[in-house]
């Protein structure tokens, strides 16, 4: 049974325990930002941001929506990875950081425009729906954190069943006529669902999201990077493995 | 809070007013969410759309500084329905367990926003003998159940607030009627016996020169719907910091010492004066009147404190006690204005960040100056610690010497905390302090061990510290001082079960006696940790330990009717078991073997609730005063402020023609008070990374103000600048006809620190609540304009 993550905005209050508890647990560098007129920041996911409350507001509402890697089960970024990198582990969508080139292509390809490349590493970065947590028998660091329980996590089936009960009462005892539940179906079915309290383009997301492909080339195209990777792939890790103990040696002596 | 966080689930229809919970008390979301989820209406009052609003059904604007008149308007519209729909009200409750039939003595008035016993010279009301009740020959006040009776406090309440007509309430406050009838009717349908509703509050309610008048507000509310002592009702105070319940507990304000008893005045020379003082009397069988039991705490408390060398031919120590003058105002700013004279000459600033957090930051980095010396006490260097170097000041020309003790995070340190709803939780020391970092109780125990070895050989009433039980050691334990605050019998040496056995003749110790019972010869009672629930309405008893005697609603005496049984049978809190004589459910208030005849509000002499409030400093009702610096002049009387505020720098006060808009402070989730703990982190930095400035649209196009302008707000005290977010959550108000905008700080910015900016407090003004002198925040005037 695939599991999943609810994520109900007609709960959040936004505090972004979430994106907070995301960093400390994966272990997540701060980036510095700016207040530019909004309660918003960073402005958009990064290769150290994996999970952001997103605000928008309307007369008289100020709505939030925690954006974050869906788990999509046709995930354009599996499809388009040359080398294999990303790949399925159960419901999860995991980037390799061992195989992962830094192409690019991932961040081109997701409709949700997740995936970020990390100009330290080279490679691309996202949620990893914290698998070294959920394979221990744990919740995701964001969802145990959510003080209003807006993000809960449990088998795709039952969360989907609260998700359409919700969105009743929302019709029914708030008046939000459009709620609805989002990634039951999308993209083969989402591992982040959402119990959205109006249509999907109100909350920034697509309301038909694609695999796209066609962006960074036809199949043939990939065929010849895929070679070409190949090709390089041996030299490249051996890099690569120099750079991060470099790396390593660097941030070691920062402290805390 | 009368209730706890848990017993917000059980409400409903919850008001949070003067509180922006879902951001600076994200947690208690849990529960607000709970409640909603089981069909809960929430409300929301705020001069901005906050994050709470966001999540509110019904969400109303307010002009900041007038929620008397809101809750005015609110008071009228219960008492009409009182009248007119008896059927949808707790009758019962109202006659039984408030003063609402009680008659008041006949000299009693209020005229032009004044009462009677006004003395204008010493801005004050010198008399309030007649803001008492009528008493019949065997001295218990006189009762006229019908509310016939024109002197009896439902009588004088329905008069009093038969000003606060919808219209005027509209006027004042800006609200619209429409909404204003909503909140009303909304928050009225609780009068039921069977229904619940809460009152949510916070430092917006409080930081007014009206505050605790208008906390008294909801009390009235709450008393005439019947929903203090009820499951998923009360008045609960959201507590700004995770332990500031047991600091406050622990004598953390100048009026009190622990256990809030009163603190002793030069009025009260000997120990039987003071005692005489906070021992009230009751005639009347039906009241409890507990407060008659103080002596026993105050000489437990002095046994705790002195030991041996407390004893009956010394007043048990009670002359090593230093006493305040009578009637002195040792508030906050009157500490600051004893700095700035060089009256106080060293300062400990501990855990605490004046220089960002006091009102009128100027004046207050100003004062530090005149210091010889100050020790802050802190995780990081605070602007505090750091104001001889702040920017703009010569550090050679500033003579204070400055020491700063790094102190231990919350982690790093074992001990109890005391939450908003009064349970005392032990926590675990999980890692090491980093660096020479020690806990609080280490720097307060070595601290007080050298001022001993230096009182040693004499001093100033060196008997007053040479003589304290002071045996902590080294290593000070906090389980130690845990049993001292709970108490001995000191004929058997065992642990005090509770403070119902507490003596006065020196037989017994007990630091506070509301924490009596919290560390027994059972155990540390704080760090017990069974979740279960016994109950059926979220009591986890259990869990923890909560004062006082681990009751976890407070009054539940009043949940139930004259036979004993719960008027919300759905939401049972106790139940009297007349067979066997005993309280089912809750730990009972008081006297567990006296039946439902006890009068419920067992703290008062009189037992019952006070609609009628003649302990205040202002009136025995709230009355509606504008803010000290407001754009427009009180609709209500023509006493535009408080008249018993104490005005300390009356050269300081803002007017409209210059400073046109409303100023009010707040916090925002990401960050927390001063800012020390937080701008340092750099997680909460990225979320959060400047001071701004929130304006609503239509201020912002009238100032040619973009979102993202540097903006430079100004008042009578100081400017600041900050990043101005323009938004359409504020709203321009009108009020008496002219519109009125706020704009908004967040007061978390300083010069110390990863994330550096303008302090809010810069802004605000020297004045301060009648009663508890807590400054005026949340309403000043200020003007802005692009930088």
């Amino acid at each position: 049974m695939p599991k999943a993550r609810l994520i109900d905005v007609s709960k959040c209050i936004a505090c972004r325990a979430c994106q907070v508890a995301c960093k400390q647990w994966n272990n997540l560098e701060a980036m510095p930002t700016e207040q530019s007129g909004t309660y918003e920041n960073p402005p958009q996911l990064t290769a150290s941001t994996w999970i952001k409350v997103e605000f928008r507001e309307r007369p008289n509402e100020w709505l939030f929506r925690a954006h974050t890697c869906m788990h999509c089960t046709d995930a354009g970024c599996e499809q388009v990875c040359p080398t294999g990198a990303i790949s399925h582990r159960g419901e999860v969508v995991y980037i390799d950081q061992d195989w992962c080139v830094g192409c690019g292509y991932c961040v081109q390809a997701c409709p949700f425009q997740v995936p970020h490349k990390d100009e330290v590493s080279g490679t691309a970065r996202k949620c990893t729906f914290c698998i070294d947590r959920i394979t221990n028998g744990q919740q995701p660091a964001c969802v145990k954190t959510c003080p209003p329980n807006a993000i809960q996590f449990g088998e795709r089936d039952d969360l989907l069943n609260t998700a359409q009960q919700r969105v009743q009462t929302l019709v029914m005892n708030y008046g939000y006529r459009s709620a609805q539940v989002y990634g039951e179906k999308e993209l083969g079915g989402l591992h982040t669902l959402y119990v959205l309290t109006d249509s999907p383009a109100v909350f920034g997301l697509p309301e038909e999201p694609k695999v796209a492909t066609t962006l960074v080339g036809t199949q043939w195209l990939s065929g010849v990077v895929a070679a070409g990777v190949i090709a390089i792939l041996p030299f490249w890790l051996l890099f690569r493995r120099r750079n991060n103990q470099n790396h390593e040696v660097n941030s070691g002596t920062g402290g805390r | 809070m009368t209730n706890h966080w848990t017993d917000i689930g059980n409400a409903d229809v919850i008001l949070i007013m003067g509180s922006n919970a879902a951001e600076n008390h994200p947690i208690s979301f849990h529960w607000v969410t709970e409640a909603m989820e089981k069909g809960a209406v929430l409300i929301h009052v705020d001069p901005r759309f906050t994050r709470t609003s966001a999540k509110a059904n019904i969400y109303a604007p307010i002009r900041s500084g007038t929620d008397i008149a809101f809750l005015g308007g609110m008071i009228k519209y219960i008492i009409e329905d009182i009248e007119k729909t008896p059927q949808s009200y707790n009758v019962e409750y109202l006659r039984e367990y408030t003063n609402a039939g009680w008659l008041i003595n006949a000299n009693y008035s209020f005229s032009d926003g004044i009462f009677n016993g006004y003395d204008a010279a010493a801005r004050s009301y010198k008399d309030k003998s007649s803001w008492q009740y009528q008493l019949d020959d065997k001295g218990i006040p006189k009762q006229d159940k019908t509310f016939a009776d024109p002197n009896c406090v439902f009588q004088l309440l329905k008069k009093h607030y038969s000003r606060y007509d919808m219209d005027i309430v509209s006027r004042v406050a800006g609200t619209s009627k429409e909404r204003l009838l909503k909140v009303y009717q909304t928050f009225a349908s609780t009068g039921k016996a069977d229904r619940a509703g809460t009152i949510m509050y916070a430092m917006g309610t409080t930081q007014h020169t009206v505050g605790s008048q208008n906390v008294r507000a909801y009390s009235v509310i709450q008393l005439l719907l019947a929903n203090v002592g009820i499951a998923g009702g009360g008045i609960n105070a959201l507590r700004g910091e995770s332990n500031v319940q047991g600091a406050t507990d622990h004598a953390l304000l100048f009026q009190y010492i622990p256990g809030y008893l009163p603190v002793q005045n030069t009025a009260q020379p000997t120990l039987a004066k003071y005692l005489e003082a906070i021992t009230p009397k009751s005639n009347d069988p039906r009241s409890g009147n507990w407060k008659q039991h103080q002596p026993k705490y105050m000489v437990s408390m002095l046994k705790a404190w002195y030991g041996d060398a407390a004893n009956n031919d010394n007043e048990f120590g009670y002359q090593y006690l230093p006493k305040i003058q009578a009637g002195g105002n040792y508030s906050f700013i009157a500490l600051f204005e004893a700095i700035d004279k060089g009256t106080i000459k060293g300062l400990l600033a501990w855990g605490q960040n004046p220089a960002v957090s006091g009102p009128n930051s100027n004046a207050e980095r100003e004062a530090l100056e005149k210091l010889d010396w100050l020790v802050a006490v802190d995780l990081w260097e605070t602007e505090t610690a750091a104001f001889w170097k702040r920017p703009g000041v010569d550090p050679k020309a500033i003579g204070t010497e400055v020491f700063l003790l790094p102190a231990c995070a919350s982690y790093e340190k074992e001990g109890s905390v005391t939450n908003s709803g009064r349970w005392a939780q032990w926590r675990y020391k999980a890692i090491e302090p980093p660096g020479e970092a020690e806990d609080d109780l280490w720097i307060a125990v070595h601290l007080m061990d050298k001022l001993r070895a230096l009182y040693a050989t004499g001093g100033p009433n060196a008997d007053a510290i040479t003589r304290l039980t002071w045996d902590y050691g080294e290593h000070p334990d906090p389980n130690k001082i845990a049993k001292e605050i709970n108490g001995y019998d000191l004929t058997t040496g065992k642990l005090m079960a509770n403070f119902l056995t507490l003596k006065n003749n020196g037989d017994t110790s007990c630091g506070n006696w509301l924490f009596s019972g919290s560390y027994t010869e059972s155990g540390n009672m704080m760090a017990r940790r069974d979740p279960k629930d016994n109950s059926t309405i979220g009591l986890y008893s259990n869990w923890a330990w909560c004062w006082p005697v681990n009751r976890r609603i407070i009054y539940n005496r009043a949940s139930v009717d004259s036979n004993g049984n719960p008027f919300d049978p759905k939401r049972p809190v106790v139940k009297w078991d007349a067979a066997n004589k005993k309280w089912i459910g809750d730990v009972i208030d008081g006297f567990g073997t006296r039946g439902p005849d006890l009068y419920p509000f067992i703290m008062l002499p009189e037992g019952v609730g006070r609609l009628f409030g003649m302990g205040m400093a202002d009136g025995p009702f709230p009355e509606h005063y504008e803010p000290w610096e407001t754009p427009v002049k009180n609709a209500f009387s023509k006493t535009d402020l408080n008249p018993v505020v104490k005005i300390w720098r009356p050269q300081e006060q803002g007017t409209p023609d210059k400073y046109p808009y409303i100023g009010t402070t707040y916090r925002v989730s990401e960050h927390w008070q001063g800012g020390a703990m937080t701008r340092n982190l750099p997680w909460l930095v990225e979320l959060m990374p400047g001071m701004f400035v929130e304006i609503g649209e239509e201020l912002a196009n009238e100032k040619g103000i973009m979102n993202g302008d540097t903006v430079v707000v100004e008042s009578a005290r100081g400017f600041v600048k900050g990043t101005a977010i323009v938004t359409s959550r504020l709203v321009p108000l009108r009020v008496n006809g002219q519109v009125v905008h706020h704009v908004g700080l967040p007061w978390h910015w300083g010069y110390a620190g990863l994330s550096t900016g303008d302090s809010a407090n810069l802004l605000t003004s020297y004045i301060g609540d009648a009663n508890t002198t807590i400054p005026e925040y949340k309403a000043f005037l200020v003007n802005i304009k692009k930088a």
